[in-house]
């Protein structure tokens, strides 16, 4: 068994117990993440790890923890130089990482998935009634509310991440790293996992938060440092700084801005979808008879946590997943049977939210990736032939419009970063004059200037009388640029909120828990809207 | 780009001249006479103008198989039923030039065609197999190749054998079913002109047409391709429908181009050494030619090497294993590479400050 012994440190509480000191990466694309960056982190502080997305923050801690070698610099910790070369030494070091998505194998209980590399055992079998016994007295100590006999599979989002908090705490790991972990949370769920990790910091552990969500951070963490563009902008005590401070040092100008949106009419229903369901390979009722209609000039946000069926759903819908039963009407027309291309065809563009996997070919060119949903467009050449000229000068069109950073359009779309590589994908998707846009997720994980030129073209879209469901887990971008708004629980339509403007961000929250859901009639309203 | 673009013909030249560099290193171990032995080897093919033919002649082959595996390659599926598809487009074309008598120009195109035919709908076998039942597309395609040899000699066995030789041979094909010499006195026949022909033509599809355009990025991402509305499976079927083409008209015309009956007897490895030079050429059709013509070189060095020294042309088999090794080690070179892009990009981030 397992003998619970705190790891000797030599380091007291306020002393400097990390210490990263001119710290490069530069990933085999070419992109400079981390140029010359120092970090310092105390003991027993929360300190948090500020930037936007692509400034370096999640490759800075790649490299503390192992998953990246860095090009140059010293990692000293605990008084110690040390070099982490794997996570393997990273965790017999001490540190613990909570990734954005959870390494978790879903088949197994809660209770093997935190102790599986160091089980408690009985001779050479595994004990599986001790290994719950462990599990059960670890949460109950910290305040974790899990059942430690229960399959990962069925757990929610909140719970899978305190399944990971409870594997850091059950290695002893003394430094917990968690990477943007409020991002899967609603605002109760974040609440509840601030007090956790302040009864953390009280038991002597130290946490070092990643997040660009400003208020978070002024609320929960002693310390700040903040990164730009690869580059560390500065440590600083939180009280020392406003909301204001941070941002300035975050984006490198005065305040984000707001998202102006002109008032719009609605026009005719476009895309409607009838009673849809589907079953995923466990069995589980992802798609949940959803119904709902989305119209002309519309902007119709689908909000819930990740992994609430809006993936399933929009697959359906733009014909990469069939239903299990239910229809698909695209101006009143059913192609539920249509393939792709068909559905492509009859004007319906789709923003996947895996860029990576769907979004594009990474070993092609900028070129290549903005022309695959129009290759059988007549205006790009002959029946047989494309023709190279009309190609680049759309592509150079294109790329002018959406502001894509590159040298020229043969670059590889894997040289670019997350920002521009999505900034392709939608110039792809609406350089079609699309009637119909389904947007799953489409400013996930990049920069805040990209983001605001996406934001900027779904609104342009909607002007032109598009209709666009947005799918986003990021509950500010759905009611910022929302008209109506859908939120899904568990597969089901929860809630339908015919206008945005009167919804708050709580009162969001508590739908997309499933603590509050409409009654049938409300929810059908999203369908009767039809004209 | 710039950088992994000079690293990847960095990286094709290297490999080559490290393992010529190795032979050279064996030819000093076995030989009594080395200098004399390499010099044989690198020189002799060009010394006279027969020996070049030689390698003209030996490149002719290798071009129709390189050209199908630089399709092959960029399909995702990874078809190796090349060599059965050659064997077997020889077999057919052999059995159609002894039974049919058609006029002049016209009877080698039948025949070609046919064995192209059946090369093509041979290649398709594997391919479908996999598109429509998830049967690995390599196993079932090295099966594939020895039905397609035996089902080769059983055709030439039963329909055309020659009943006067001790070893399985067809009859003599018609006189006006043989491939005329391109230039006199060698043996370098119209098959050249063919092959030509389809470099030309599959580098037009593969960079200029549609088709072309839609298999390229089923290959590079399916899931993109997908998602975009391409028929994945169409236009995998489309670029190993064509592949297997080029190695049934290649069978045809090795065959109908140097010998005067069918005569082969097992697998002439032509569809193997296909992957070599559909590697080196980055699987573009345009360079197809210059990967053929290294192979093809070597071969014929080595031979003569062999021929007037006491080193054994096995020689080239040991070139030909550490090219390929060194070409699909992906981190050959991988650290020299990424100091390259670890400067560069500081020193884009430099410049960029000042502005």
């Amino acid at each position: 068994m397992q003998e619970e012994v705190q790891k000797i440190s030599n380091t007291k509480i306020g002393d400097i117990y990390l210490s990263m000191k001119g710290i490069t990466k530069v990933y085999g694309n070419g992109v400079l993440a981390n140029n010359q960056v120092d970090f310092e982190v105390r003991k027993g502080e929360i300190h948090a790890l500020m930037g936007e997305n692509g400034a370096g923050k999640s490759t800075l801690m790649k490299v503390l923890f192992g998953n990246e070698l860095p090009d140059a610099g010293t990692i000293t910790l605990d008084g110690k130089e040390v070099t982490i070369d794997s996570p393997k030494t990273a965790v017999a070091l001490g540190i613990g990482m909570v990734y954005q998505h959870f390494n978790l194998a879903d088949s197994l209980t809660i209770a093997e998935n935190i102790v599986v590399g160091s089980e408690p055992n009985e001779g050479v079998f595994f004990d599986r009634d001790n290994a719950i016994k462990i599990v059960n007295s670890l949460a109950e100590r910290y305040g974790f509310n899990v059942k430690a006999d229960e399959l990962v599979r069925n757990i929610s989002v909140c719970q899978k991440q305190k399944t990971e908090i409870l594997k850091i705490l059950f290695r002893d790991s003394q430094l917990i790293i968690l990477d943007e972990p409020t991002a899967v949370l609603t605002p109760q769920e974040t609440d509840e996992l601030f007090e956790q990790l302040k009864m953390l910091k009280d038991n002597g552990y130290t946490i070092i938060f990643i997040s660009h969500k400003i208020d978070e951070v002024m609320r929960l963490c002693d310390r700040v440092t903040i990164m730009r563009a690869g580059r560390h902008m500065g440590t600083y005590d939180i009280s020392d700084l406003t909301a204001r401070d941070i941002s300035r040092l975050m984006v490198g100008r005065d305040v984000i801005q707001n998202i102006e949106k002109p008032d719009h009419p609605m026009g005719k229903t476009v895309l409607k979808v009838d009673e849809l369901n589907f079953y995923d390979k466990h069995n589980v009722h992802v798609v949940n008879n959803m119904s709902f209609c989305l119209h002309k000039g519309e902007i119709l946000g689908v909000a819930g946590v990740e992994g609430s069926g809006q993936k399933e759903m929009s697959e359906i819908i733009t014909g990469l997943l069939p239903p299990f039963s239910g229809k698909v009407f695209f101006e009143g027309e059913d192609i539920t049977e249509e393939d792709i291309a068909g559905r492509r065809k009859h004007g319906m563009s789709h923003i996947h939210e895996d860029r990576m996997t769907y979004g594009a070919a990474m070993n092609e060119s900028i070129e290549e990736n903005l022309i695959s949903i129009r290759n059988e467009d007549p205006d790009l050449g002959s029946k047989l032939f494309l023709d190279r000229k009309k190609i680049r000068s759309l592509a150079e069109d294109l790329i002018k419009r959406f502001s894509v950073l590159c040298k020229s359009p043969d670059v590889p779309v894997k040289m670019l970063s997350g920002g521009n590589m999505q900034k392709v994908v939608v110039a792809r998707e609406l350089s079609v004059s699309p009637k119909v846009i389904i947007a799953n997720q489409p400013t996930r994980g990049i920069d805040v200037g990209a983001v605001e030129l996406i934001h900027k073209t779904l609104i342009e879209a909607r002007e032109n009388d598009c209709g666009v469901l947005l799918i986003t887990s990021d509950l500010n971008e759905v009611l910022d640029l929302s008209d109506s708004l859908i939120v899904l629980h568990g597969g089901k339509i929860v809630g339908y909120f015919r206008d945005v403007k009167k919804l708050t961000e709580e009162e969001l929250g508590l739908y997309m828990l499933g603590l509050k859901e409409q009654s049938e009639a409300e929810i059908r309203e999203a369908v009767a809207d039809e004209d | 780009m710039r950088i992994s673009q000079r690293f990847t013909i960095i990286r094709t030249v290297l490999a080559i001249a490290i393992a010529l560099a190795v032979a050279i290193g064996i030819i000093f171990l076995v030989s009594k006479s080395p200098v004399e032995a390499i010099i044989y080897f690198i020189t002799g093919p060009v010394k006279k103008f027969s020996r070049l033919m030689n390698v003209v002649e030996m490149m002719l082959p290798l071009l129709f198989t390189g050209l199908s595996l630089s399709l092959i390659q960029r399909t995702g599926v990874f078809n190796l039923a090349s060599e059965g598809c050659f064997f077997i487009g020889g077999a057919v074309a052999g059995l159609f030039a002894v039974k049919l008598n058609l006029p002049k120009v016209i009877d080698p195109m039948v025949c070609i065609t046919i064995g192209g035919l059946v090369g093509m709908i041979c290649m398709l076998i594997p391919a479908v197999c996999r598109l429509k039942f998830g049967a690995s597309e390599v196993v079932s395609s090295l099966m594939m190749n020895y039905v397609l040899m035996y089902l080769g000699l059983i055709m030439i066995r039963v329909f055309v054998r020659n009943p006067d030789t001790g070893q399985l041979q067809s009859l003599d094909f018609q006189e006006q079913a043989r491939l005329s010499i391109l230039i006199p006195k060698t043996r370098v026949h119209t098959g050249l002109l063919v092959a030509a022909a389809l470099v030309i033509i599959f580098w037009v599809y593969l960079f200029k047409s549609r088709w072309g355009y839609r298999m390229r990025m089923t290959g590079s991402n399916p899931g993109y391709s997908k998602y975009s509305g391409i028929n994945n499976t169409k236009s995998i079927l489309i670029g190993q429908a064509l592949a297997g083409l080029a190695c049934g008209i290649g069978g045809a015309c090795e065959v109908l181009g140097l010998y005067q009956s069918f005569k082969w007897l097992a697998l002439p490895g032509y569809g193997f050494d296909g992957v070599i030079i559909a590697s080196l050429a980055q699987n573009n059709p345009i360079l197809v030619p210059i990967g053929a013509f290294f192979l093809a070189y070597i071969r014929v060095g080595a031979d003569i090497m062999t021929r007037m020294t006491d080193v054994q042309n096995e020689i080239v088999s040991i070139i030909q294993g550490v090219v390929i090794v060194l070409l699909s080690a992906r981190a050959f070179l991988g650290n020299w590479e990424k100091r390259e892009i670890v400067r560069e990009a500081t020193a884009n981030a430099e410049g960029g400050d000042k502005t």
